[in-house]
């Protein structure tokens, strides 16, 4: 297995690359810019396949990408924050057609104010669009997320669109040692892509996209909810298997020091690294602490959650997002309601934090552990929601 | 096609069977009518060709022989584009109910 200096980007090209797909339909946008610039250079320089589009907006890139998968072509791109709210269109769109089309997100703030940096604003607004969401905690993550979501979008249980995701700037530029595979090895990984429908085949021909109204429209809704339902023990498939294959397993969270846990840090994405130190630290003293981390947001892992987080005192949810509703970010909001029905459950708090990037630092994390320690031991918290690093 | 399937029943996202817009019945869409008359026809398929919804009905020997009023919209193209010389061989008369 190559051992290689990439970024998060170029770990997502990477495995562009050796997954070769039919077509690439792009719009540049920071800081995703990379992944399909060193993806169009993999073109120009004959090591793929690809039929690459180069479009004028993601709007069209979107919309290139559903008519292509719509073809039978096993279709990717990549985007971020006002890129993506530009699909935002077309995404519920290759949801309910059931493409599978892989989009390499890198989470950034939502303008406005107008921002470049790391928060996962773009990606929540997106979350209820029936696409797979995949967080990567690191450039490593970022590479083996793209490859496993091939297979888990092509899964017959699913079919539906994935994105995955890294961090803008923190994950997508920073650069870190990973394990790639061999371009064979991946080739044989992701196999042939297989075709259900395509609206190019004379010999089965479909309409595709048809208007859907009272009579229909829901049934083919209740069709995606299941899908993704169905998603869920696909992607603890794949990343099993991705374990027995190549020695890296994954699942819908990953827990770290959580067993015996009695405070608990719940994140997701880059944050987890920074965590996991703390908790390291906070072991040494004798705090037993604990970090969950949520690895797929879409579909949600409540089940999941409840189980990991059942005999935990006090719990922080870590929100790099807002939802402005005055109920706190979207990552408390569906934890809070898995717990609900639940006789043991932490206390919760909700910490949003880094809005535009704003650094978490280890300090910043050691408060917020601190802090559930206090709660664990008053039984009481500071206040559900707190915006934690503005100034005030 | 089956009627009032249950969501299991569906093809696979979002797909329909090529060719069911033939079950479904869109001549009560019409506020005008067109009128083929036979006597003024010359066959020159104008209709046939720029109809959109396939609604100008061909007899065994492939001569025009009327409009399917259980598709036609009445959208007129077909009276537009008869080159006849007026009064046409299709001309648009309003629709009653």
């Amino acid at each position: 297995m190559p051992q290689l200096a990439k970024t998060g980007n170029e770990a997502m090209a990477e495995a562009m690359r050796q997954i070769n797909p039919d077509v690439v339909a792009a719009y540049p946008i920071t800081p995703a810019t990379e992944i399909v610039m060193i993806f169009s250079q993999f073109v120009a320089d004959g090591l793929v396949n690809t039929e690459y589009v180069a479009v004028e907006s993601e709007h069209s890139a979107m919309s290139a990408c559903v008519g292509a998968s719509a073809a039978g072509a096993r279709v990717m791109t990549g985007t971020s924050s006002q890129g993506l709210q530009l699909m935002s269109e077309i995404l519920p769109i290759a949801a309910a057609l059931r493409l599978p089309i892989v989009l390499c997100d890198v989470n950034r703030a939502l303008s406005g104010p107008i921002n470049i940096h790391c928060d996962h604003s773009d990606t929540m607004a997106v979350r209820d669009f029936g696409w797979v969401q995949i967080f990567s905690e690191n450039a490593q993550e970022a590479y083996d997320n793209v490859l496993q979501a091939m297979k888990i979008v092509e899964d017959e249980r699913v079919r539906l669109p994935a994105m995955a995701t890294t961090d803008g700037f923190i994950i997508s530029h920073c650069m870190e040692k990973i394990d790639t595979l061999e371009d064979a090895v991946v080739k044989n990984y992701v196999g042939e892509h297989k075709v259900i429908n395509s609206v190019l085949d004379v010999d089965k021909p479909i309409t595709l996209g048809s208007i859907d109204l009272q009579d229909y429209y829901f049934e083919h809704r209740m069709a995606m909810a299941d899908a993704m339902n169905h998603a869920k023990q696909v992607i603890v498939e794949v990343g099993q298997d991705f374990g027995r294959r190549f020695g890296r397993s994954y699942g819908m969270i990953e827990t770290y020091q959580l067993d015996d846990a009695e405070v608990a840090i719940v994140a997701l994405g880059s944050t987890c690294g920074t965590a996991r130190a703390v908790v390291d630290e906070l072991r040494e003293k004798g705090i037993k602490a604990g970090l969950l981390k949520i690895r797929v947001f879409r579909p949600f892992p409540a089940d999941e959650i409840i189980q990991a987080l059942s005999k935990i005192k006090a719990a922080a949810i870590m929100d790099r997002s807002d939802t402005l509703s005055s109920q706190g970010g979207q990552v408390f909001t569906e934890v809070r309601s898995a717990l609900y029905e639940q006789s043991n459950k932490p206390l919760l708090t909700n910490y949003i934090y880094g809005l535009g990037g704003r650094e978490i630092s280890l300090d910043d994390i050691r408060r917020i552990f601190v802090e559930q320690v206090e709660a664990a031991a008053s039984g009481k918290v500071r206040g559900p929601v707190q915006h934690f690093g503005v100034r005030q | 096609m089956k009627k009032n399937m249950n969501w299991k029943e569906l093809m696979h996202g979002d797909a329909v069977a090529a060719g069911t817009a033939e079950e479904f019945e869109t001549g009560d869409w019409r506020s005008e009518r067109p009128v083929w008359h036979k006597k003024k026809c010359i066959n020159c398929y104008f209709c046939w060709i720029y109809c959109p919804d396939s609604s100008i009905l061909l007899d065994e020997d492939k001569k025009v022989a009327g409009i399917d009023y259980k598709h036609c919209k009445g959208c007129g193209i077909c009276a537009h584009e008869c080159p006849v010389k007026e009064p046409k061989a299709i001309t648009m008369e309003p629709e009653r109910r």
